[in-house]
């Protein structure tokens, strides 16, 4: 920019700032984002077992658990859209997520209760998510069953759909949900995590 | 434009922190000690986070600069530091010496208009009139503000002991 405007004397060289004094400050605006001036919606990255996650919640809990593979950016403005603008990174916040999340994927059946915001899905979608979990660990279900359950028998379509847009996957365990001829079928986050998370249960142990 | 309060066009507060942390801080060091810089700086992204659902310009730097600009004059208000009298001790102890601290200092020891024509024109990358605005000027007179500034800053940092 100092360029594309020319004056008498050339302005010194500007440093660049480093990466870590832009760490610290944010650091600084996690920490006084509290209360009145809490964000709409908090965020960190997770590198877990079955790959990177990134995990959000409100201040009233988690609201939305998503892989790497559904990108970033249309997770963040998606969040933006439907929760609020004002979304913030604040790993701190978010310590009781991924703390649940690395002990489920160690192996801990009920790692213990962690709340959840499930306004991201409404209607139909939240009550096959509410069926959802009560299907107990290790356990699985099929789509029809999961339709039945919810009192529309002939909705396994939309069971289907309300399974592929579960805002919080892994701790709403989708994965137990599987196809009629035996398939566990599709999953957000790729058939083969969903083929991880099912052997998780059964043995105890996530495979490689 | 449809209306200010619809959210769904707004992205995600995050991305400006990203998108703009850096001019900020070169702002906010530009025209206080290390210490209030870092004050000045999270309590400007604190004010525009609050305000983002509100916030309907498509200059988002600019609004931020703004706001930066009041966070500094409040600080020094509530200091009422004598501008001359910056980069003590906590400086240094921060920042190694070299260039870095060299331009920094060198600032600070600007008349306050020079100061300001400079950060917000050559740092922020604004335009001579919204620093006049910004700053109760006229863009003529930033414009000298900015050329007398940089010339002067050019003779602070050769003077300075390397």
């Amino acid at each position: 920019m100092t360029e594309s405007t020319p004056t008498e004397a050339a302005m010194p060289t500007v440093p660049a700032t480093p990466p870590q004094r832009l760490e610290a400050l944010h650091r600084r605006l996690e920490a006084a984002a509290t209360g009145d001036d809490a964000p709409d919606v908090h965020y960190r990255h997770l590198d877990s077992a079955v790959g990177g996650l990134l995990v959000a919640a409100t201040e009233q809990g988690v609201v939305r658990v998503a892989f790497a593979r559904e990108g970033e950016d249309a997770v963040l403005q998606a969040l933006a859209d439907r929760v609020g603008p004002r979304v913030l990174r604040t790993p701190g916040r978010l310590d009781a997520a991924a703390a649940w999340l690395e002990a489920y994927l160690a192996g801990r059946r009920q790692p213990f209760p962690l709340a959840l915001d499930t306004r991201l899905a409404r209607g139909f979608r939240l009550s096959v998510l509410d069926r959802l979990r009560e299907v107990p660990y290790g356990e699985r279900v099929t789509y029809a069953q999961l339709a039945a359950s919810a009192d529309a028998p002939r909705a396994v379509r939309a069971v289907g759909t309300a399974c592929a847009t579960n805002p919080l996957p892994i701790v709403i365990p989708c994965h137990r949900v599987t196809r009629s001829d035996g398939s566990t079928g599709a999953y957000l986050g790729g058939a083969e995590v969903k083929v991880r998370l099912l052997e998780l249960e059964r043995t105890g142990r996530l495979p490689d | 434009m449809t209306a200010s309060t619809d959210p769904a066009t707004k992205e995600p507060f995050e991305r400006v922190v990203q998108a703009h942390g850096d001019v900020v801080w070169k702002v906010c060091r530009g025209l206080l000690p290390q210490h209030d810089a870092e004050d000045a700086w999270s309590e400007t992204f604190l004010a525009a986070m609050r305000a983002w659902d509100r916030f309907d310009g498509d200059r988002v730097r600019g609004w931020l600069v703004t706001i930066a600009h009041r966070k500094a004059l409040d600080v020094l208000r509530a200091g009422a530091r004598v501008e001359t009298r910056e980069d003590g001790p906590p400086d240094r102890a921060v920042e190694p010496p070299g260039r870095d601290l060299d331009l920094w200092a060198a600032l600070a020891r600007l008349p306050a208009a020079q100061r300001a024509a400079v950060v917000h024109h050559h740092l922020a990358g604004l335009p001579h009139a919204d620093v006049a605005a910004l700053t109760g000027s006229t863009p003529a007179a930033v414009r000298k503000a900015a050329s007398d500034g940089v010339r002067r800053l050019r003779a602070l940092m050769t003077e300075e002991p390397r």
